[in-house]
Order: C-alpha cells, then structure tokens, then sequence
C-alpha cells in the first residue's frame, strides 16, 4: 500500500516536464512584454530629455512652426523646434489616405461578400493578398518614379508633397482597411440579409441598411487600423513627401511628417544634443499615437459589444 | 501491476444510514472494490452539479451510469481521475487502493496511467496507428523496440482491431474508420496496463455495426480491467454491464445490480426512467 | 430614384470600383516586371553595387537580405512559439493574460520606424554593436515577434481540445501533449504562418536603416569563418538589405543608371516576397495532406 502511495504521490516525469515547459514558455511570453516596455521607456526618456534637459516648452515644440534644430533663433536664443509642420503633415497624409482609401475599402469588400461572392474569392482576394505582401520600399519607389512625375506634370511644381504621399498611402492602406472590412461584412449573419430580402428590399436597400449598418463598428475599426498603418509608415513616404520642414501650404508642395525628418535626420545628429533630443520626441510622438489608434481601436470595439 | 493488490472489503466503504436504494450488500470475500467515492461534490463555479455520489465499483465488472442528459453521469465520470481539474471543483474522496486521489499531494499524470478514460468522441493522434498506442509509452521511457512491437500487438488484439490494421500499422490513425478510430483509443488506452477504464459514451458516435464491436471489445475486457462506462443507451447498459447506476439531476438514485435496475427497480423514478417515461 | 434603378447604379459602383482596385495592382505588378525583369542577369543578381558608375549589382544586398532573414526567424520563432504555447495552453483568463495580450498587440501596430529605433537606441549605440547583422536581426525579431506569436496561437487554437483530452486521459502532461501531439498536428499551418511572416521581414526595410545600416562592405565569399570581417557570416558588420538598398539609392544614389537598378531589385525584392506567400499556402497544405494520409 505504501507503495502505490508513493507511486501515486512522487512526482512523475510528467510533471516535471510540465513545469518546466510552462517556465519555459512563459519565460518566452515575458520577453516580449519587457521587449515592449523597454521600447516605452528607452523612447519616452529619450524624447522627454527635450523638454526636461534642453528646458524647451512643450507649447513650442507643438505648436511652433519653425523646424530648424541647429540654428538658433537670435531673439529667443532658443533653436527652432517647432514641429508642427511635421505633426500637420503626419495627420494630413494620413486622414487624406483614409478618406480616399475607405470607398474603394468598402466597395470592394461588398463585391467580395455580397455581390460577386465567388469571383471575390478567386480574383479579388489573391489580389488584396498581393498588396498586402508589396514592400513599402516598392511603394515608395513606384509613387516616386510614377506618382509623383504624374503629380508634376499635372499640377506644375516639384511633384513632391502631401498629395503624393496620400496617394501612395491610399494604395497601401487599401488592402490592409479591404481585408478586414471583408471579416467584418461576413460576421454579418445570413439570417439578417434573408429577412431584408424576404421583405421585398433591393439587394442595395440590404446592404445599405442592413449589411452596412450592422458592420459599422467593425468598418470603422478597419479605418483606424490603416491609419496607424499610415500615420507610422516611414520610407513610403519619405520618398515621395519631399522632405522640406514646413507648413503645408498646399497639397502639392513639398513636406514632411514625423517619419520622414526621424528617417533623415536620426543618422546625421549627434546622440545627446539637442538636435538628436528634439528627433527622439518626434518619435515618442508616434509611440504615443500608435497607443491612441490602439485605445480607439478598443473603444469602438467596448460600443460594438455594449449594442 | 495490478497483482498484489491490498484491496478493501466493501464494509469499509459503507456509510452509516444508508438508503436502501444503493447496493451496499455485495459480499465483500467475493468482490474487491476498485474504486469508490465518498461524498463527493462538483462545482461549475458556485453551481453545485453533483453531490450525494457515493459508489463503489466491483473490481473485474463493468458498472454503467445511466441516466439523462445533465443528470450529472458524465461529470461524475471525469471526476474519477480527475479530468475536472481546472474546469469544476471537486470535493469529497476518491478512493483508489487505499489512497485518495483526489488530493493535491496525487500526481495526476501518474494516476491517469491506472485510471484511464476514453471519450464520446474518437480522439486518435495525428499520427500513425503503431505511434498513437506507443507514443505515451515512449515519453515514459519505454523504448525497446520488441517490448513496443507485443504491446502495440497485445493491446490490438485486446481492442479487437489487430485483424484489420496489422498490415498498415504505419497508417495515419486519422484514415481509420469511426469504429476502428474507437478501438485504436481504446488499445492506445489498454496499451498503458491501466487498472480501470472509464469510458465517456463510447459508441455514441458510432453506427450500430461499430458499436456492437466496441460492446464485444469491452466484454473482452472485463476479464483483466475494471470498466466504468457512462452510456444514453439502455440496450448497452442492460447487455453489458453487471452494475448500474442511475443519474438523475446530479444525484445518484439507485444502484444496483443491472438486472435489478432493469427488471425490480426500488425507485419510482428509475422505472420511469428505463421504462422510457424520460430522458 | 426607385429602389431597382439606385440598386442597379449601386452595383455598377461596385464592380467600377473593385475594376479600380484591380487595375491598380496589375498596372504596379506590371509597371515593376516590366521595367525591372529587362535588367535582370546573372552578373546583376551576383556582382556587388556600385556607388557612382553604371553597372552595379545587388549581390551583397540580396545576401545580406537572406541572411538577416535566416537569423531572424532563428531568433524570433523560438520565443514566439513558446508565448503562443503559453498564451493557448497554459494561459488562463484573468488580468496578466489581458495585460500580456494588449502588450503584444500594441507592439504589431508600433511603427516599424520606431523598432528599428530602439533596436538603434539599444543595440547599436548602448550595446556598441554597431551597425550590424546582429542589430538587425534583433529588430526584425521584435518587428516579426508580435505578428508570428499570434498566428501560431491561432494554429494551436485550431487543433480540436479532443487531442488535448486524449493526451491528458494517456497520463502525459500538457506540455508532453503540446510538444508531441497539438504541435505536430498545427505545423502545417504554422509553417503556412512563417512562411508569410518571412515575407514580411524580407521586405522590411524602416526597422533596419539605422540597425543593420545602408552600407555593403565588400564580402569575401570564399570566407566561412564568421570570425573575419570579410566573412559574409560574420554578425558583426554592417548590412545593407536589399529593400533598403531600393530606399537608399532612390534616397540618395547618383549613379548613371539609377533607375534600372532601382527598378531591376525592386522586381527582384518583389518577385521574392511573392514566391513566399504564394508558396506559404501551398507548402501548408501539402503538409497537411501528408499528415492525414497515409
């Protein structure tokens, strides 16, 4: 008796294996968290030492909109750091992206689920898949070789501004907003449709009011997810914005947002002055706004379920 | 392993004021006990959903829980070795030669390999029929490859599958049939030399040709294991097993020999029940 | 407007716009095939680049490109596949799984810009690694980790709880049944799910302008041992992919044939990151198939 006692209490190879499989495996699953955290702290310490070390204001840093770090302004004896500019364009390709983007979003993924079912699966989906694996870079070249020569000879000027990033940001975005969009629409239970037909309503009127209607949430989530993807896309961009620090007077001068000046300027400074400081808090600003997307993501989804 | 075992008599395991409705008498120089329960509980949360579930089960017999949907029967089952955890609360004891199993000191993966449990649901690996029966062998150390090739033979031939799959034993498991799928569970299970097998509605699955092999197969078994089966069909638990128990909204409310549940039940509610008045 | 006539305005809308959609990604597919395949040799896929006359190859890059995708995938798949086992098997509802689950779907939707960043912050300028491979490879790791974890988590999802109740009634472990039953059974489409991933971090190129660096030194390929700076496997140098050689010299390159170059590796970069996600499919589901049969 004492025997199976012990056979049945000791600890078996099993259970050791166990145990040691979830440290393991947490171990692995812990990495990531510290891998995140320690990308907060090291970007948000780097980018507040603007405004704690270098003494700058916040309010100048915002809502300045003069963008010239290494050169100091003779009144203030404080160099010029308004971002402003950068932080307007950010937004600006990104909103104009999303707004172009989001028709041809929703119009496709309605041909996907509603219209033309199975050639969406055999044309459009591989093709959605498709501009979902293109490389930014490839984007960026195209908008540069394409996108902008075209913008050029149409609107006359260097052919290089916000109108060129949000064109080359709309194609990219595309699929991303597309694809989801298309989970959402299919989540949209048959039963809904079935009754809006049953009751006489075009296959339009369906769509409009029933389809759609119940796929809101969901659509507008797509929405906020391309345009994290825009607002953080950076060689894209870079390439076809033109670069140049300043209020975009229109769409079609030259401009810059947070990622082009960091993808520029973060290799030319100095690591601990003030030049390289200001970059830091551009891309603490794109830290945070990625956490925004994220927190709005949440709350439409919190209304989605409460409904 | 199961030689040499210091089995209590049953009067150990009966409780003072017994209701009459339970089989208490089996003459105890006669019968072991493998396995029984005293006053156990199962929570879901705060939803008790079983108590009042004290049985002792006949080594060598085959014991089958009956009873409706939700009666409680398939809980009462997976308490037994303890396939709850982490999904109910299980108070109460399991008594498993001489030792409760229902305690944190129990290794739970050594007490499965005595007390094994195949499901409603054919469950073979993804893998070949010969590694589904000797892949839990081999984490445990066995690796001789003649000691392998008799058990997969022996446990086979136990489960009654070894005519039709001996030429293709290096077959993905997931090409068998649903019957032949059952039978290789129950050799993967047999191949382990458990005490007591439980099984979970085993041929509810199945159709009916299937499931008579999987009733024979059992019958073959009860010779060298103790079979503890819950089953919807009271056709199986009549033609099969020697001692029924009867589930009803997660309490037991006979138990007895099968032929008298079937034939002299004590409680007006068996009758209705076996009688086909519900579930 | 009647109802028929605004349905069928609404359907021509439809159909002009998914035309649209469609126009526009084989015109790109075209414009890049057309332009770049032309180019396209032996010499060109071969020979190193050239900074200021025509001629130059993507050799280097494209070497630098397989290699950081090689160590990449060697250093993230472990840890993503053990906090996939976690967060599946292991994991139960309650606030660290939601703390760890937002942690990891706030790092998939970081910039990659700002991975590449920190990985510059930390590994390159704290850990004076310098611009290398290894920097690199680490920020691909963190780019790659949030996106791979969860797809094999949604693997192992996938596979019926009747295995997990199978291993568990044999007496063996969770993590018995995960390694030999749950894992084997998920491997064609985690391996559907690495495949598309390495995709992904071959054509990255943010995470890496200021971790693996935008220069190619020369390589000796006669040279295995990691240890010489001219080895092509020696961790430590400075790595130019080709994505971001395609940025780079569009960025800044002066080259007399410029744009042939861009063109041509664009084709090449593209051409690669198809092959892996048409063959991502494939490959799982020609595992699958051997799985279940016989």
């Amino acid at each position: 008796m004492d025997n199976i006692t012990q056979k049945l209490t000791q600890k078996s190879e099993s259970t050791k294996k166990d145990s040691m499989g979830r440290a393991v495996s947490l171990a692995a699953l812990a990495l990531i968290v510290i891998v995140v955290v320690a990308i907060f702290a090291f970007v948000i310490s780097r980018g507040m030492s603007t405004f704690f070390k270098d003494g700058v204001s916040v309010s100048d840093f915002l809502f300045g909109t003069n963008w010239n770090p290494s050169v100091i302004n003779p009144h203030t004896k404080q160099p010029y750091i308004g971002a402003l500019p950068m932080i307007l364009g950010s937004f600006l390709v990104t909103f104009l992206a999303a707004i172009v983007a989001t028709p041809f979003a929703i119009g496709t993924s309605l041909f996907m689920t509603e219209i033309a079912q199975k050639r969406g699966a055999k044309i459009m989906q591989p093709i959605i898949e498709l501009l979902v694996g293109i490389p930014s870079v490839v984007y960026g070249f195209i908008g540069l070789t394409v996108v902008v020569p075209f913008i050029r000879s149409v609107f006359g000027g260097s052919g290089f501004g916000i109108l060129s990033g949000t064109i080359v940001l709309f194609v990219m975005i595309l699929p991303t907003i597309t694809s989801m969009t298309v989970d959402t629409l299919k989540s949209v239970p048959r039963h809904y449709r079935e009754s809006a037909l049953a009751i006489g309503a075009t296959r339009w009127q369906m769509i409009y009011k029933v389809v759609l209607r119940a796929a809101t949430p969901g659509i507008l989530t797509a929405i906020v997810f391309g345009m994290a993807r825009a607002f953080g896309e950076a060689l894209a961009v870079q390439m076809v914005i033109g670069n140049a620090a300043l209020m975009p007077h229109n769409l079609i001068s030259p401009s810059s947002t947070l990622t082009s000046v960091l993808t520029m300027g973060i290799g030319n400074t100095v690591m601990g002055s003030l030049q390289n400081n200001v970059l830091w808090t551009l891309a603490m600003i794109l830290l945070l706004m990625s956490l925004v997307f994220n927190l709005i993501v949440r709350a439409i989804g919190r209304r989605g379920e409460m409904k | 392993m199961v030689n040499n075992i210091e089995l209590k008599p049953v009067s150990e395991f009966i409780p003072e004021n017994a209701p009459e409705r339970f089989i208490y008498d089996m003459p105890s120089e006669k019968h072991e006990i493998a396995l029984s329960t005293k006053n156990l509980q199962v929570y879901y949360g705060d939803n008790l959903a079983l108590s009042e579930g004290d049985l002792s089960f006949e080594r060598y017999k085959i014991t089958s829980l009956i009873g409706a949907s939700g009666s409680g029967k398939s809980t009462f089952l997976r308490s037994l070795n303890r396939m709850n955890d982490g999904v109910a609360t299980v108070k109460g004891n399991i008594m498993y030669r001489g030792v409760d199993i229902n305690t944190k000191a129990i290794d739970v993966y050594e007490m499965r390999r005595h007390i094994g449990m195949v499901f409603q649901r054919p469950n073979p690996f993804a893998k070949s029929i010969y590694n589904n029966i000797t892949f839990a062998l081999t984490q445990r150390g066995t690796t001789s490859k003649q000691e392998l090739d008799e058990i997969v033979e022996t446990s086979l031939k136990q489960a009654a599958l070894w005519d039709e799959v001996k030429d293709e034993l290096n077959k993905s498991a997931l090409a068998l049939s649903g019957g032949q799928a059952q039978r290789l569970v129950i050799a993967r299970a047999l191949a382990l030399k458990p005490d007591i097998l439980l099984l979970d509605e085993p041929s509810s699955a199945l159709d009916p040709i299937s499931s008579s092999q999987v009733e024979d197969t059992l019958l073959e078994l009860k010779n060298k294991y103790t079979i503890i089966i819950v089953t919807h069909n009271m056709q199986q638990a009549a033609r099969i097993s020697d001692y029924t128990a009867f589930f009803h909204m997660g309490k037991v409310i006979e138990y007895d020999l099968t032929r008298k549940i079937f034939t002299r039940p004590k409680v007006a509610l068996t009758n209705d029940y076996i009688s086909g008045n519900f579930g | 407007m009647n109802a028929k006539t605004s349905d069928k305005i609404a359907t021509g809308v439809i159909y002009a716009i998914s035309s649209i959609v469609a126009l526009i990604l084989i015109a790109m597919l075209a414009f890049i095939l057309v332009r770049g395949v032309p180019h396209l040799s032996w010499h060109f896929l071969t020979s190193p680049a050239k900074a200021f006359e025509a001629g130059g190859g993507i050799g280097i890059q494209l070497f630098n490109s397989f290699y950081l995708l090689v160590l990449a995938m060697a250093i993230s798949f472990p840890i993503a596949l053990g906090a996939a086992i976690y967060l599946n098997e292991y994991a139960h509802k309650g606030r660290f799984t939601t703390i760890v689950r937002t942690a990891i779907e706030i790092l998939s939707s970081l910039p990659s810009v700002v991975v590449g960043l920190f990985g510059f912050l930390l590994f390159v300028v704290k850990f004076h690694f310098g611009f290398s491979i290894l920097s690199g490879a680490v920020a691909l790791t963190i780019f790659n980790l949030p996106l791979l974890t969860r797809s094999i988590e949604t693997s192992l999802a996938q596979i019926p709880n009747l295995q997990r109740e199978a291993g568990s009634a044999l007496g063996l472990s969770r993590w018995e049944t995960v390694i030999h039953v749950i894992l084997p059974a998920a491997v064609p489409s985690i391996v559907t799910g690495v495949v598309l991933s390495a995709g992904r971090v071959f054509g990255e190129a943010a995470a890496l302008i200021y971790t693996a660096g935008q220069s190619a030194p020369a390589l000796n390929f006669g040279d295995w041992n990691p240890f010489n700076i001219a080895s092509p496997l020696n961790p430590m140098r400075p790595a130019e992919t080709l994505a971001v050689h395609i940025w780079k010299i569009n960025s800044e390159g002066i080259m007399p044939d410029l744009s042939a170059v861009s063109a041509g590796a664009s084709a090449v970069l593209i051409i690669v990151v198809l092959i892996f996600n048409f063959s991502a499919r494939k490959i799982g589901a020609k595992l699958h198939k051997k799985l279940t049969s016989a």
